[in-house]
């Protein structure tokens, strides 16, 4: 077990190298440089070379990307061209409610996942996991922000129960709040929730052929008690990696759920970087998003093998 | 074989490759028929005909700058069709090669590929295609590259599996004994008998490119105008829908029902070229 965990946090550590140097090479294949596809192609060159020289871009590459490594390490980000703010700023302000949304979501779809999967598999080849399995697989072909639209013509345009976007903050109160992250969490939530439940049905229906199930019912206990007691604690674990996986889409999904809802999470934040052209505020906070899908996934990964003792390094 | 049903049999008999393969079907032609016809010029502006509703002529109404929607959605289905078929051709060749390349090397090569394509895995592909799109520009063929790289780790390691299975059989061992290099065998035995599983994931990715492109055209980082594209027009419709609703309701209906069709069509086809999956599922 310690080997594993200590060879899986020497890949975490390299993967997150990785990370940077892929952020930071796609700024190094820019046509041009960074300097002149910030100000555009109208600027004067005199400007080019002031910023040339302000992001210290004559200096060989190497040196630029250990000196970069040792910012990020010691968590001083780079100052965004257009905000003149640090991006560490940028983003704390904007993980109010990205990482709310996503959590948020993350719950919702497993609840429903869960719930829908035990009850399908349950009722395997009978009308009932059909149905579900049918509206799952809807759920997976429908865009999130399509589905985003459609929440905001009923519930905003038709019902008028939410507001069609925005965020009021959490200082005006935990509820408006809330009440403006539920419609993006659902629209986020559905897909996720649809993949989830096929995987959660098709692991409960794995499990339920296993001989230690055989074993549970010849011994007297109950339909329901070895679905609880043996088959979901056993089913859970592949349904857990597939959850830590999911994250990563989920937070690349509130970007464009939160365009859709004009919510100033993260999501907008690299939009407008981009249309800004504020390239270092795209690659800081691309590199801070995938650090944190791949610490996510490493943790995933750990909690694996601790709730399954049978794990041996080689088979992961 | 004998007694076993043809595949096409068994194909015509699974409910979700018929109707997956009618839908895909239903996509592909529209894209083809758009080619030569549609009832009114998709690109044309007609400022006086504007968000006119839906009648005979206009057969979905007008969006707000007198463009047939009909027309435009029929030439929607060209654009992504354009971004399935290139986007999984990248992601396939070089995916499959890399896959091939491990499973034939084994050893640190092996090892090498399977990491860098654990890493893009974990990379949200999203992400990604918009770190290219911000360095390299908005445009149709930068989405397309994107989302083509981001396939790439997947067709690498549903191969390396697939073909690794294939390495460990009898009929390799004689063919090694017959001579054949590592090169030969991975062409004329690897290959052929893995086709079949990377069909059904052709189909798969075919459906997550459509996703995607439609994903990033939304964002105004995919199709630029006036290229018809569903995701944009979703995009454009968007300040109109307290004015027609319907306008954002249309190009979601057609992206959904590509992406039903395709994955459809990808689970029949694993049902029936894998009779043994479909038991176990």
């Amino acid at each position: 077990m310690s080997v594993f965990l200590a060879k899986r946090f020497v890949t975490f550590i390299a993967t997150l190298l990785g990370a940077t140097v892929l952020t930071f090479l796609a700024l190094e294949i820019l046509p041009g440089d960074p300097a002149s596809v910030i100000l555009g192609i109208d600027a004067p060159q005199s400007a080019v070379d002031a910023l040339r020289d302000r992001l210290g871009l004559d200096r060989p590459i190497l040196e630029r990307y250990f000196d970069w490594l040792e910012d990020i390490v010691t968590l001083r980000f780079g100052v965004s061209y257009t905000y003149s703010t640090p991006v560490l700023e940028l983003v704390r302000a904007r993980l109010a409610i990205t990482f709310p949304l996503a959590i948020l979501a993350m719950l919702l779809s497993a609840f429903v996942a869960f719930g829908l999967g035990v009850f399908a598999a349950s009722r395997h080849n009978r009308p009932g996991d059909v149905t579900v399995m049918g509206i799952s697989q809807l759920g997976i072909s429908v865009p999130n922000f399509w589905l985003a639209l459609l929440l905001i013509l009923l519930f905003a345009v038709q019902l008028r129960w939410f507001s069609s976007g925005g965020f009021p903050g959490w200082h005006n109160g935990v509820w408006p709040a809330f009440k403006a992250l539920i419609l993006p969490a659902i629209a986020l939530a559905t897909v996720q929730g649809a993949i989830l439940a096929r995987f959660t049905r098709s692991a409960v229906l794995e499990t339920m052929r296993e001989d230690y199930v055989r074993t549970a019912r010849a011994k007297g206990l109950s339909r329901r008690a070895t679905l609880w007691r043996h088959v979901l604690r056993n089913a859970m674990i592949p349904v857990i990696t597939i959850m830590g996986l999911q994250f990563a889409n989920l937070l690349a999904g509130t970007i464009v759920v939160e365009e859709v809802f004009a919510m100033p999470g993260l999501g907008r934040l690299i939009l407008q970087a981009i249309s800004n052209r504020d390239v270092i505020v795209v690659r800081d906070v691309v590199l801070m998003l995938a650090a944190f899908v791949v610490f996510i996934n490493f943790v995933v990964d750990v909690l694996y093998a601790v709730i399954d003792p049978r794990l041996k390094p080689h088979d992961v | 074989m004998e007694g076993q049903p043809s595949i096409w049999r068994r194909c015509l008999a699974h409910r979700s490759f018929v109707a997956g393969g009618s839908l895909t079907g239903v996509l592909v032609l529209t894209a083809l028929v758009s080619l030569v016809w549609t009832p009114w010029n998709p690109i044309k502006q007609n400022l006086r005909e504007r968000l006119v509703a839906p009648s005979w002529e206009h057969l979905l109404g007008t969006d707000q700058f007198g463009r047939d929607i009909f027309s435009i959605i029929m030439a929607g289905a060209q654009n992504s069709i354009t971004v399935g078929v290139v986007s999984v051709s990248i992601g396939m060749t070089f995916g499959v090669a890399l896959g091939l390349w491990a499973s034939a090397k084994r050893g640190w090569t092996e090892e090498l590929i399977m990491r860098a394509s654990d890493f893009m895995y974990a990379f949200p592909a999203i992400l990604l295609a918009i770190m290219l799109v911000a360095t390299l520009g908005q445009g149709a063929i930068n989405a397309i590259v994107a989302i083509g790289i981001f396939s790439i780790p997947v067709f690498a390691r549903l191969t390396r599996g697939a073909a690794n299975a294939i390495w460990a059989r009898e009929f390799i061992l004689a063919a090694r004994a017959a001579g054949k290099g590592k090169l030969r065998i991975t062409v004329e035995h690897v290959l052929p008998n893995i086709v079949s599983v990377l069909v059904v994931q052709i189909t798969i990715q075919f459906a997550l490119a459509i996703l995607a492109e439609a994903a990033l055209s939304f964002l105004g980082l995919g199709a630029q105008p006036p290229t018809p594209s569903w995701g944009r027009m979703l995009d454009e419709t968007r300040s109109m829908i307290f004015i027609n609703p319907w306008l954002a309701v249309y190009p979601g209906v057609a992206i959904a029902i590509s992406v039903l069709g395709l994955n459809l069509l990808g689970d029949g086809l694993r049902d029936v070229i894998d009779p043994r999956l479909a038991r176990k599922r």
